[in-house]
């Protein structure tokens, strides 16, 4: 058998929040992707640029400031104590917290540019036919930005899938609950089971490759990578 | 009637428009690219939001800016067709019609479904993907999609400028039966002035954001002081009546106020009711009736009024034909050789006319 159970363990845990954190992504991103595209307001390119900010702060960084956020002292921390969800770091759910914010471009910029490229017209026309702001968004916006959304989801969920940085500040090891795949790969090199490893690694980079690839094969002449 | 008072500004570009048109038939807004005629149309369709403006349709006040009153588009009762078909192209050509016709409560549908999709011949077209069509085709299912609505107010954005003139010409007669057969009043931007002396029952002028002339068709067309008379093409409009048939000579007699028109044999049913177009450069006058000419249509005017152009060489009159405008345009020396003034009787000749049919 190639993978021990704390490999399935690590596996299965990884999926669980790589699908969490996508749909958590979709409806949260999609919104602000639609804000970024339409807003004319000042605020945009600031709050834009702080939605990018994890493409260039190096993981530990964020995860650093996340840590501290969502610690006994931190104002995130003494809100999720006030709601009786309690402390988020080294739990399953202060990870889904950070995997969100530190995917977030990855989701946000592909609905953007998707939302952008269809332009002020559709929804004008379905505005001129009847339709209320919220169905012209639903029923042309979103479906016309159907390949982003495609994009935004592969992207969003891959990423989240290969991050290790950020786990290892606010997450730790901890086996079955906050221990990742890239956690797992870690802790096989460090024991120097580089067999355990090879598979772990492999099976990601196999996995990255064939995304990439079905992005290509879904729209040749979009480049997104 | 629909009125309208719009004030909006943009770096280089202001319009402050005052309209004042009845909701019936179609009126033209005819002015050169940039007068703000598609602007004036999108503050019509809560598309902008002037900071100052009234707009009352059919009765019913859409904007107000003095009681803060601003109904959102899909509340208006409009339809909107674009300069580019705008299909969405998520969808079928039935569903694009569908878009608008589901969304209109049964009470308020005034077209019926297969009244629009005859009207328009789109039918062999309905199970198409969107970009299996041609311009033509794709602009005639963006009319019958916007009419499917049931909009009390038709906003037309000159939908045939993407068009080339073949597609044009299989166009036009759709919008002149959507005119006939539906009674929706239209709202027509166009800067082709064929376009609106074919379709337009009333005409406003815009130049530079501002409305410099509004009122019926061809009384408008025959004013002097608008620039209009200055086109190269500048003309009037006549309404006449099919009165005979001349089957010798292959021609057809129409009559106006002012006498009798011939064209070429044209199969119009006797007592039909036509639209003339006739160019003041195609028009000649002299001072007694000359019967040793091969210029078949003579009838006698009164000058009413005269008014330089572009080019000096040349003189626009305005004449009247028993209570119909006409316009001529002579040279100078014309006019002084022929000793020309206001009131003068006169003979005019008329070389080409235009049938709009």
């Amino acid at each position: 058998m190639a993978f021990t159970p704390d490999d399935w363990s690590a596996i299965r845990l990884t999926l669980i929040l790589a699908s969490l954190v996508t749909a958590l992504l979709l409806l949260v991103g999609t919104p602000i992707a639609w804000w970024l595209a339409r807003s004319k307001s000042r605020w945009r390119g600031p709050i834009g640029a702080v939605v990018s900010l994890p493409l260039v702060l190096p993981p530990t960084v964020l995860g650093f400031y996340l840590l501290v956020a969502m610690g006994p002292d931190g104002p995130v921390g003494h809100l999720s104590q006030m709601l009786g969800l309690g402390l988020l770091p080294f739990h399953f759910s202060g990870l889904v917290v950070a995997s969100v914010l530190y995917s977030m471009p990855f989701v946000v910029q592909p609905i953007r540019n998707a939302f952008e490229a269809i332009g002020e017209r559709p929804l004008e026309v379905a505005l001129c036919l009847r339709a209320r702001p919220v169905d012209a968004f639903f029923s042309v916006a979103l479906p016309l930005a159907r390949p982003g959304l495609l994009i935004a989801t592969i992207l969003g969920f891959s990423h989240t899938l290969g991050e290790f940085g950020v786990v290892l500040m606010i997450g730790g090891n901890i086996p079955g609950k906050t221990r990742v795949l890239s956690m797992q790969i870690y802790n096989h090199v460090e024991a120097l089971e580089y067999t355990q490893a090879h598979w772990l690694a492999g099976g990601l980079l196999a996995f990255s490759f064939v995304v990439l690839l079905s992005l290509f094969l879904f729209d040749p002449k979009r480049r997104v990578f | 009637m629909i009125r309208a008072k719009f004030e909006l500004s943009f770096p280089g570009f202001s319009l402050q428009a005052a309209l004042d048109i009845p909701a019936r038939g179609v009126t033209a807004l005819f002015g050169p690219s940039g007068s703000g005629k598609t602007m004036l149309l999108r503050c019509i369709a809560g598309l902008e939001h002037p900071v100052d403006g009234y707009l009352e349709v059919n009765g019913e006040t859409w904007q107000d800016e003095s009681k803060s009153i601003f109904l959102p588009t899909h509340q208006r009762s409009l339809g909107y067709v674009f300069q580019e078909a705008s299909l969405f192209p998520h969808m079928s050509v039935r569903r694009n019609l569908e878009y608008g016709y589901a969304r209109t409560p049964a009470a308020e549908r005034k077209v019926a479904w297969n009244h629009a999709v005859d009207l328009l011949e789109i039918g062999p077209l309905l199970q198409r993907a969107t970009d299996r069509l041609s311009g033509g085709e794709r602009q005639r299912i963006a009319i019958a999609r916007a009419v499917l609505a049931s909009p009390g107010l038709l906003l037309m954005d000159e939908p045939l400028a993407a068009l080339d003139n073949l597609r044009k010409r299989e166009i036009l007669p759709f919008l002149e039966r959507l005119h006939q057969e539906l009674a929706i009043p239209v709202l027509y931007v166009s800067h082709q002035i064929d376009e609106v002396t074919r379709l337009a029952d009333q005409l406003v002028l815009l130049d530079a954001g501002r409305i410099i002339a509004s009122g019926p068709l061809a009384e408008t067309l025959a004013r002097l002081d608008l620039p209009t008379a200055q086109d190269e093409d500048a003309g009037v409009v006549i309404e006449a009546r099919a009165a005979a048939h001349d089957t010798r000579y292959h021609l057809t007699r129409l009559d106006f106020s002012g006498g009798g028109i011939y064209v070429a044999h044209s199969a119009l049913a006797l007592g039909q009711d036509v639209r003339l177009r006739i160019q003041a450069r195609d028009v000649s006058l002299a001072l007694a009736e000359h019967q040793d000419t091969s210029i078949l249509n003579r009838f006698p005017a009164t000058v009413m009024e005269f008014a330089g152009t572009n080019n000096p060489a040349n003189v626009m009159v305005r004449l009247d034909a028993a209570g119909t405008p006409l316009l001529a345009r002579l040279t100078r020396r014309s006019q002084h050789q022929l000793d020309l003034a206001v009131g003068r009787r006169v003979w005019v000749q008329v070389k080409t006319v235009a049938l709009m049919e």
